[in-house]
């Protein structure tokens, strides 16, 4: 496996006339978590969701460049994208598991991919808990709702349905802008655990987070890449005027 | 002086609010009082259960059993045809089509709405009526069968626009999540977006077969009008509203007879009441 699990190159994406990224290079490597800063509206979570795709969602949306992943071009029309959001799984802002039972939660994930051995699904989802260290607070309430759950479970519960897909790279879209700090602290935890077997993208516009938790920063402003570079640096020794101005308070 | 025009509009706004309530009040108290009269005479059970619906017979007899039956099987019918076209026309609309298909789907609904049901009556008759005959070799093509399509076309505007309206209600979120999760567009619609809009997709049914139960003049021009027990789907039948409808005009103003019709009423203001009450519980179910 080669050190860099995402390699962008010149990429371009507008909405309608609105041009949201412009000329992007960037390389991901593995295992590594890797932060995107910025203002709000600055494209970074645009950036985000073309790793998986989810760009697609949106009318009047074009794209130009390349986004490699493992070396094969995710942007291609002909790519797979069912199995492409399967390898690249995504957590989202606002927790969003489904009016399901938390056990109904994770088994989706499995049934969506034709999974329908009974005693396979409870492995994975015991496993899956496991990992997101939410099995022994729910180990005996599967049954009931997931929208019973606090914010902070919910987002465990996300992850963990994540997880469950066997993803190779978890992006993470502002993962606990609507968790209290308490909270924030042990999804962030969790993700130095989860770095080890995935690469992590995540996004956030919390500065003291990216520097808490990741190993490599980009910095972008008006949807261009400011500065990238390991988060030591940027945070202690940024080259770019901006980028200063921003990690220092002066905007944003 | 404005104080005054405060007074006087509050006060007419009341009364329009007041007014509904006292038609209805009065309607139904009429419909009691006439068609509870026909029990000084006639047993409820031999009312409801009766075999034989001959009000002009000497003596007569007013079984409404047969009656009973005959709506039933023609809202069955409308209903095995309605709720899988409706619910999947409703899903094709909200989730599947593109943008200009799902307008015009829309209008050409909306316009079904506005057909008057006798004229999709007449158009069935000269239509589907020898079709049915011709294709299934029946002696008749006025049957439960018949009117059942021609309802069902009745229902489906109705259900389509409610059914609609509750999947376009579950949240994106449940959506995005499912496509993130490498969901197909049909797994995240059966998965996610039909389990979210249950309660409001079985209000959509319940509304759609209301309309059913209380549609009177193209059942009455499809069925045959025949007040016997059927016994398939192939036989002419006789429905609740077509038998006041037709015999409304023929009976003597308090006679047994008239009575008997107002007691049909009272059954069929029953049937709708917790059908609609049914399609409520559904439409304000929380979670």
């Amino acid at each position: 496996m080669s050190q860099y699990k995402i390699n962008v190159t010149k990429l371009n994406l507008w909405y309608k006339d609105f041009q949201a990224l412009k000329d992007i290079n960037l390389s991901i490597k593995s295992n590594l978590i890797t932060a995107i800063i910025g203002p709000s509206g600055c494209g970074k979570s645009t950036l985000l969701r073309t790793f998986n795709r989810m760009n697609d969602l949106i009318e009047g949306v074009r794209i130009k460049g390349e986004v490699l992943i493992d070396g094969e071009n995710i942007l291609d029309s002909k790519i797979d994208l069912l199995s492409l959001r399967k390898k690249v799984g995504m957590v989202f802002q606002r927790p969003n598991p489904f009016a399901l039972s938390i056990f109904e939660n994770i088994a989706f994930s499995l049934r969506i991919q034709g999974i329908k051995d009974k005693k396979k699904i409870e492995t994975f989802v015991e496993k899956s808990l496991k990992s997101v260290f939410l099995w022994d607070e729910l180990k005996d309430k599967l049954k009931s709702s997931a929208l019973s759950l606090s914010l902070e479970q919910k987002q465990r519960l996300c992850i963990a349905r994540t997880l469950v897909t066997m993803p190779e790279v978890i992006l993470m879209d502002e993962p606990c802008s609507s968790l209290d700090p308490l909270a924030t602290l042990k999804i962030e935890e969790l993700l130095q655990y989860l770095k080890k077997d995935y690469t992590i993208v995540i996004v956030t516009h919390n500065m003291q987070q990216a520097s808490r938790v990741s190993d490599e920063t980009g910095f972008m402003l008006l949807g261009e890449l400011i500065e990238f570079g390991p988060t030591k640096e940027i945070f202690t020794n940024p080259k770019d005027k901006r980028t200063e101005d921003y990690i220092s308070g002066r905007f944003g | 002086m404005s104080k005054i025009k405060e007074f006087i509009i509050e006060k007419i706004i009341f009364l329009c609010g007041i007014i509904t309530i006292v038609f209805i009040i009065l309607i139904f108290l009429f419909l009691l009082k006439e068609g509870l009269s026909l029990f000084k005479s006639v047993r409820i059970f031999e009312f409801i259960f009766g075999k034989n619906w001959y009000p002009i017979s000497e003596p007569p007899q007013f079984g409404i059993l047969p009656l009973i039956l005959g709506s039933l099987l023609v809202t069955l019918g409308a209903g095995i045809i309605s709720i899988p076209v409706g619910i999947g026309c409703a899903i094709f609309i909200a989730e599947v089509a593109p943008r200009w298909l799902k307008d015009i789907l829309k209008a050409f609904i909306e316009l079904l709405a506005a057909i008057p049901s006798v004229v999709l009556g007449f158009i069935g008759m000269v239509t589907l009526v020898p079709f049915v005959k011709n294709f299934f070799g029946l002696p008749t093509g006025l049957t439960a069968f018949t009117g059942s399509i021609m309802l069902a076309f009745m229902a489906m505007p109705t259900m389509v626009s409610i059914a609609e309206d509750a999947l376009y209600a579950v949240p994106y979120t449940y959506k995005e999540a499912a496509y993130a999760l490498g969901a197909s567009r049909w797994q995240t619609i059966y998965r996610v977006i039909i389990p979210g809009a249950f309660s409001g997709i079985l209000a959509a049914i319940m509304l759609g077969i209301g309309r059913v139960v209380g549609e009177t003049m193209a059942v009455m021009m499809l069925t045959g009008n025949s007040a016997r027990i059927p016994q398939s789907f192939f036989d002419p039948v006789r429905t609740l509203t077509a038998t006041i409808a037709n015999e409304m005009g023929e009976a003597v103003v308090g006679s047994q007879h008239y009575f008997a019709l107002f007691s049909i009423g009272i059954v069929l203001f029953i049937i709708s009441f917790f059908v609609n009450i049914t399609a409520d519980i559904f439409m304000h179910h929380k979670k």
